[in-house]
């Protein structure tokens, strides 16, 4: 019996041992110098809570490019290709960058507690602008900017984190119309609207920000399949936000957890632009939940909020000068699990204010919530002191362990295009200006075309690329080098094989 | 003999061979008369795919790209919204006719294209259009580029499709003045606007008269192919940076930046985001404030809104804004840093919307964002004036 149990032991043993010793002879080596560049790490989550194992990882076999103090930054991003990692050198730049490509990943080198700074100096609009897919930003200080520190507008894919952001305007960090993004580790304050603004996108992670100072701390608006997790939310007018602003041409907020943040102490006066919608945000709010559907707000900390803890209104109580018959303005089947409140509601102000003074109270309450809105949700109502909870019913689940991020489990695919659409979609969408089958337009018909590129596609790339006048019977051809290169080949090609 | 007999037997061959053929030739002769030359394109104008229904699908290069959430607003390379297409070759070009024909006005004065001309960016270059006996109209003529891409039409967006929005223009006394009987009976006395719409409309029964639908829809197909998607700005998009200068990124930078906003309503790849939007620009002398989208769905919130317009060919159209009271691309521009509100009447509580601040924007960006919007000029796909219209009119533009 003991023989059996030493031998299995023994075989354990020596099983680990050779795992060990074959992973430290035989796996690649870490190349621990260059960090994570481009794109997102894909960890198994989801499929299991032990494992932080990569899932999907990006080889980088991109560029390097330096930027040293004095360098432009933005002089970088125009020699970068996609798959590149630009890294950014302790200094002051002054710029605002642009990044119009696609998977280009910015990185701040932090030296010595010496940071990149982007310096707006209250004169550049914006610190960072992107369009593109997969683009990083990480690890810069961006301060004194007018518009924006981070902005993003449609762009999948996207990880802006650790970066140390002041007073830059309207936002901190703005991704606007992107899918599947990570927002994480980021310090922002000083911002007159909101600190972390995540604008008319989906799965999007907010995690491990520290936000404060601001008018709004995260804001999570119009916007589907959000998780807000381990925030530090102080200081700011109202901390964790989930709306919907009418008037805007994606009109959701729904899906949404906020979930183990700290939203504390969010008594800052309102400084907002007037007529912003944050504008209207009554100082002393914690959570705000206006219109946003199926949010669940669990395991946070929300404590000294002088208004109220969580405040869940419908458009025509909170935002009542906004109009916009296709935004459904009611918040429906808000889940409120277990949080920790205690001293919210210690001096309220406005309509908050008048509306408990009817309650013969002077305090606000822990959870206040105002006008429609049908199948919310409470796990433990007794715990807090609550206004107009009377029709929440009990929780249906007591947590959502079973959701460790609302990102997607791959980046988000660009839509396959095959060669000969390409070809097809330029020929019609650009050539069929001058050209077609069988009639005389600006240009020859494209049988003569065909005719005198026979079999040979790259005459008429070259042809595209740098057109001759041959014929005195038609007008120049202006070049069309400005097509991409597969473009150019693959209407060619789809050109030559065109048949009436 | 022999030869007698085969040169004679030859000769018959020969006469009867030459008799066949010359009535198989006659025959041929006779069909050919009979054949119906057509009188309408059968070709896609540009920037469309015929199909095998003989329909023309819209093509362009921002079909490679997907949209957020499929409505078609976002950045450099995203998608379009969903485009009104489907017409036949046919149909569009009777509509082309149609369009430009006086014949379609009450007093055979004006067309469509006499407020959408096609050398002003499918408007007039008025500050509001002169309708018929030549009336001051309350509104500016909005130009027609891209307007298959549009949900809402009219400044006011009370029109949901283009056939609905055309009969304000065709029967409204102060427009174009027709009524419906009139108009078909202009059309129906027209032999070749018949002939035409035969052909545009093959399952009409011969000899019945042309409909008001068919009229509606073609000018709606032919409206739904002025298609401007190739400006320098796309050449940008779709990643050739070259194509705009630095002075002109340097605009494209302000335009979209969150200081200045154009972008958050003039949304690309359209310009527009297609909502109505309350921004308080000033009437020009002695008009009194035009209620907007108020009126149209009787929303007080609604007062002074308008459908925010497309700026592609926006340096075409000039002058600018719902009553033309801006005559410059700067003018227009420079009305968004002078103050929140700062032209509404004193007596008016308008609920300007919340992009519309004090961006303190310089005299420098000002100019680049006006440097921009020329780069959205694209005119490559005009369709041609009809050389002459089957009214025997002039077409008038």
């Amino acid at each position: 019996m003991k023989s059996t149990l030493s031998k299995i032991i023994g075989s354990i043993v020596l099983l680990t041992v050779g795992i060990f010793l074959g992973k430290a002879f035989f796996s690649s080596p870490k190349v621990d110098t260059v960090p994570m560049p481009s794109t997102i790490k894909y960890r198994n989550v989801g499929l299991s809570d032990e494992t932080t194992e990569v899932a999907q990882n990006n080889e980088f076999n991109g560029q390097i490019i330096e930027v040293k103090d004095g360098a432009s930054i933005q002089e970088a991003v125009k020699a970068a290709n996609p798959g590149d990692l630009i890294r950014v050198y302790p200094g002051t730049y002054s710029e605002n960058v642009y990044v119009d490509k696609d998977d280009i990943s910015l990185q701040g080198v932090v030296i010595n507690g010496k940071w990149p700074v982007l310096d707006g100096k209250k004169e550049i609009n914006d610190a960072f602008l992107y369009s593109g897919n997969g683009i990083l930003i990480e690890n810069f200080k961006i301060i004194n900017y007018k518009g924006n520190g981070v902005m993003g507008q449609a762009g999948n894919n996207f990880v802006i984190r650790n970066n140390w952001i002041i007073d830059t305007g309207v936002y901190g960090i703005f991704p606007q119309y992107g899918k599947n993004g990570l927002i994480e580790h980021n310090v922002v304050s000083e911002i007159a609207d909101a600190a972390i603004y995540v604008g008319m996108c989906d799965n999007v992670d907010v995690l491990h920000n520290e936000v404060f100072d601001s008018v709004a701390g995260i804001e999570i608006e119009n916007s589907r399949h959000c998780l807000v997790e381990n925030n530090y939310a102080h200081n700011n007018t109202g901390g964790l936000l989930a709306f919907v602003t009418p008037g805007l041409p994606i009109k959701t907020t729904f899906d949404v957890i906020l979930r183990n943040n700290f939203v504390v102490n969010n008594n800052h006066e309102n400084f907002g632009a007037p007529g912003s919608t944050v504008a209207g945000i009554p100082a002393g709010t914690g959570v705000l939940i206006m219109a946003a559907d199926d949010v669940i707000v669990e395991n946070n900390i929300i404590t000294g909020n002088n208004n109220s803890g969580i405040t869940i209104v419908d458009l025509a109580t909170g935002a009542p000068k906004a109009n916009d018959p296709n935004s459904e303005g009611n918040p429906d089947r808000v889940v409120i699990l277990d949080n920790i409140m205690y001293e919210n509601g210690n001096d309220p102000t406005g309509e908050l204010k008048a509306i408990m003074l009817t309650q013969m109270d002077t305090k606000g309450p822990d959870i206040f919530a105002y006008g429609g809105g049908t199948g919310s949700t409470i796990l433990d109502k007794n715990k807090y002191r609550t206004f107009g909870l009377d029709g929440y019913g009990v929780a249906l689940i007591r947590d959502t362990k079973d959701i460790p991020t609302m990102m997607t489990p791959s980046p988000v695919p660009v839509r396959s295009v095959s060669k000969e659409e390409i070809g097809e979609l330029t020929y019609y969408g650009v050539c069929a200006g001058c050209h077609a089958f069988g009639t005389r337009l600006i240009g020859p018909p494209t049988e003569i075309i065909q005719a005198i590129h026979n079999g040979n596609p790259q005459g008429i790339v070259d042809y595209i690329n740098n057109p001759k006048n041959l014929r005195e019977d038609y007008p120049e051809m202006p070049p069309q080098d400005y097509l991409d290169d597969n473009a150019k080949m693959a209407v060619a090609e789809y050109i030559l094989a065109l048949k009436e | 003999m022999r030869t007698k007999s085969i040169i004679l037997k030859s000769s018959v061959s020969g006469v009867l061979i030459t008799l066949i053929l010359l009535a198989i030739s006659s025959k041929n002769n006779s069909a050919d008369s009979y054949e119906i030359i057509s009188k309408l394109n059968n070709h896609c104008p540009p920037g469309f795919k015929l199909n095998e229904n003989n329909k023309c699908i819209a093509q362009n290069l921002y079909m490679q790209y997907d949209s957020p959430n499929n409505k078609g607003v976002g950045g450099l390379r995203t998608g379009l919204p969903e485009i009104r297409d489907g017409f036949s070759p046919q149909e569009i070009d009777l509509g082309r006719y149609l369009f430009f024909d006086p014949a379609l006005s009450g007093d055979r004065k004006i067309s469509c294209a006499t407020c959408h001309n096609p050398d002003k960016g499918f408007s007039d270059g008025l500050a509001t259009s002169l309708g018929s006996n030549n009336q001051k109209l309350k509104r500016a003529a909005p130009s027609l580029w891209n307007v298959a891409y549009l949900k809402k039409l009219f400044w006011d967006g009370r029109a949901t499709s283009l056939e609905e929005q055309m009969q304000g223009p065709l029967f409204s006394e102060e427009e174009m003045n027709n009524t419906p009987e009139n108009l078909l009976k202009t059309l129906n006395s027209i032999e070749t606007y018949k002939e035409m719409f035969a052909e545009a409309f093959p399952k009409m029964k011969k000899e019945s008269s042309i409909e008001l639908n068919q009229v509606y829809k073609s000018i709606a197909a032919f409206q739904s192919s002025l298609i401007s998607l190739n400006s320098k700005y796309d050449r940008y998009a779709h990643g050739y940076h070259q194509a705009l200068n630095e002075n002109e990124i340097a605009g494209m930078n302000v335009f979209r930046s969150f200081v200045a906003r154009c972008a958050e309503c003039h949304t690309p790849p359209l310009f527009t985001n297609q909502q109505f939007a309350v921004i308080g620009t000033p009437e020009p002398d002695g008009l009194p404030l035009d209620p907007g989208a108020e009126e149209a769905f009787q929303d007080k919130t609604l007062r002074g809104a308008f459908k925010v317009p497309s700026l592609r060919n926006i340096a075409k159209t000039a002058p600018y804004m719902h009553s033309g009271n801006f005559k410059t691309l700067r003018e227009t521009v420079e009305f968004y840093t002078k103050g929140r509100g700062h032209a509404v009447p004193k007596d008016e509580d308008l609920i300007i919307h919340w992009h519309i601040w004090d961006p303190e924007l310089s005299d420098y960006e000002l100019d680049r964002v006006v440097d921009f919007l020329k780069t959205l000029t694209d005119e490559t796909f005009t369709p041609k004036i009809p050389e002459s219209l089957p009214s025997r009119l002039k077409p008038s533009i």
